[in-house]
């Protein structure tokens, strides 16, 4: 046999390799959630609030909160980032202008989540007096989850061929009844898809919303969005390091920890499916 | 009532200010970090702060000193790079060129799946299954250190350094691959000696980015790095990196104290390191971009 054949095989082999430990940690993770998690759930688990300081009762809190924040913030988040995509793809010429939004946005995506942490505590809870609650937490997320709206949406907007436009353009219609009566609904799959994934890591996200929106517990449900909130994240953060009783919670750290990832990843799934499911329409 | 036109112009300036406000957003963190975090070097000079050995905020007198986390910031980002730039980079090539379509989408979502885990449920893992799994088979005093958070961490740089590569590796364009097969080189030394090299701006632009991933990662390094603020001596020893300092610290540090305005100040530094990271990611993609064959 050929010498080269034989390197590029055992190459090969070597790259499949590195495909296959992607796999297995995400399995071997998966695995361990599952095997002592599980037995955690229960309807009493998801419906209840904590009892008996945190060893008891449900994590019900936690997931009201962990939605309100992540759809909060998606109510800042996606109009500006829509809007941002929208001129970027659609209006904007190439030139400094556009080279220096997009270096805004590259690094706004690169800042350290606990960095924007900093920032909704200094900024929201302190200076804009909104104290550490459910809107400074949706601001927070908002600003950190903005540069993924904004790639997903650009990303979108740039599939819908330039012949739609075209066509509406030619039958007289202005720029902007073109983009609004004909590009935003042809992409709209795409910015739904970016929509969902932003709002699975705005789900997950826990340093910028530790010092900024999240309390480990509060006795009363909340009632204004100027009320702290718990959320899963946090909830599992703090029964894994500080709580009274680690031990003793460990089943109910797993079960926070296993609910948490099944709402992240049927997020993804439904995500990944619509993606799918427009390349094959295309 | 507007004309058309004027309406249409308005329409423009309004997207056209909303899009100013990721800037004006980056700008106001800035502006924070510097207001709360500058004050502590009245009490501190900025290369005592950078190079102090000692990080004491508590103590009486405190020692403001970052040194230490510093170095346990550079050594976990060091040590997780060189962990996940193999994993990665392979993975994307398999993706781009070896795997089948089927496979491709199965592996896919995998690495997209990795990519959307949220740290925290890693930090958590590295902490109830990888720590006590490294104490009993290395005897170690604790299996929560570098070596462990570095990777913990590589597992969320790999789907950063994956993607980012992959799509680098997808955009060679077709010709050169064909034209390295037609003279008669195997797929493997195509790959090498054709692929890499056309996508290496792709390839280095996404291990950075992945770098600045891993600095600025909190709940990993909070939960898993063993938190002692000290230089490490071996791999095996426990470490405190900036963010889990800042994580950890400041729920005790009372509001303006110099404790408050030194965390802020890691906070500044770590903005830095991350901004430095992203300006040269983006100078490399855009001063090396693969338009097309003629580049080369």
């Amino acid at each position: 046999m050929d010498k080269r054949k034989v390197i590029q095989s055992l190459a090969f082999g070597l790259f499949r390799m590195a495909a296959l430990v992607n796999a297995l940690a995400l399995a071997i993770l998966i695995y361990f959630l599952v095997k002592n998690g599980i037995s955690a759930i229960s309807w009493e688990f998801l419906t209840q609030p904590p009892r008996n300081m945190m060893t008891e009762g449900g994590i019900m809190p936690c997931i009201v909160g962990t939605f309100l924040l992540s759809f909060g913030s998606m109510l800042v988040a996606l109009p500006l980032g829509v809007a941002s995509a929208i001129y970027l793809n659609e209006y904007a010429k190439p030139g400094l202008a556009v080279r220096i939004i997009r270096i805004g946005i590259n690094n706004l995506a690169g800042v350290p989540s606990i960095v924007f942490g900093l920032f909704g505590l200094a900024f929201f809870a302190i200076s804009l007096h909104f104290k550490v609650s459910l809107l400074t937490g949706m601001f927070t997320l908002g600003f950190l989850t903005l540069p993924v709206v904004i790639s997903s949406t650009e990303e979108a907007l740039r599939s819908v061929p330039n012949t739609y436009r075209e066509a509406s353009l030619g039958l007289g219609a202005t720029k902007w009844q073109t983009i609004y009566k004909v590009v935003l609904p042809a992409a709209l799959p795409g910015i739904l898809t970016g929509a969902i994934l932003s709002l699975s890591r705005a789900a997950g996200e826990t340093a910028a919303i530790m010092y900024s929106a999240a309390v480990f517990f509060t006795p009363k449900m909340i009632s204004s969005i100027f009320d702290p909130v718990m959320a899963l994240p946090y909830h599992i953060y703090v029964l894994a390091t500080a709580g009274t009783e680690i031990d003793k919670t460990r089943p109910l750290q797993y079960g926070t920890a296993l609910v948490l990832i099944a709402l992240i990843f049927s997020m993804n799934f439904i995500a990944i499916y619509l993606r799918a499911r427009m390349q094959k329409k295309r | 009532m507007l004309s058309r036109k004027q309406k249409d112009f308005l329409v423009k300036s309004i997207f056209f200010v909303i899009a100013l406000v990721s800037i004006l957003i980056l700008f106001l963190i800035m502006f924070y970090l510097f207001r709360e975090g500058l004050p502590i070097f009245e009490v501190v000079s900025v290369k005592d702060f950078l190079f102090g050995r000692y990080w004491y905020p508590t103590s009486d007198p405190p020692a403001f000193g970052i040194f230490p986390l510093l170095v346990g910031s550079i050594y976990v980002t060091a040590l997780s790079t060189l962990i996940a730039v193999p994993l990665g980079v392979m993975t994307a090539i398999y993706l781009a060129e070896i795997a089948s379509p089927a496979l491709r989408n199965i592996v896919k979502p995998i690495v997209e799946l990795l990519a959307g885990m949220p740290s925290v449920v890693i930090g958590f893992f590295g902490m109830v299954v990888v720590a006590p799994f490294l104490q009993n088979y290395l005897d170690l005093d604790s299996g929560l250190n570098l070596f462990n958070a570095s990777l913990m961490l590589a597992f969320m740089s790999v789907p950063t350094i994956c993607s980012i590569s992959e799509d680098a590796i997808f955009s060679v364009p077709r010709e050169l691959k064909e034209g390295s097969l037609a003279l008669g080189a195997t797929h493997f030394q195509t790959i090498v000696k054709v692929i890499i090299p056309a996508s290496l701006s792709g390839i280095s632009t996404s291990i950075i980015l992945g770098m600045s991933r891993a600095i600025g990662e909190t709940m990993v390094v909070l939960m898993v790095a063993g938190g002692a603020a000290m230089i490490p001596e071996s791999i095996f020893d426990p470490v405190r990196p900036m963010p889990a300092s800042i994580a950890a610290e400041m729920a005790e540090a009372p509001f303006h104290s110099n404790h408050y305005y030194a965390l802020f100040a890691i906070g500044i530094v770590l903005f830095l390191f991350t901004l430095a990271f992203n300006m040269i990611a983006d100078h490399i993609s855009h001063k090396y971009r693969q338009v097309g064959a003629a580049t080369l």
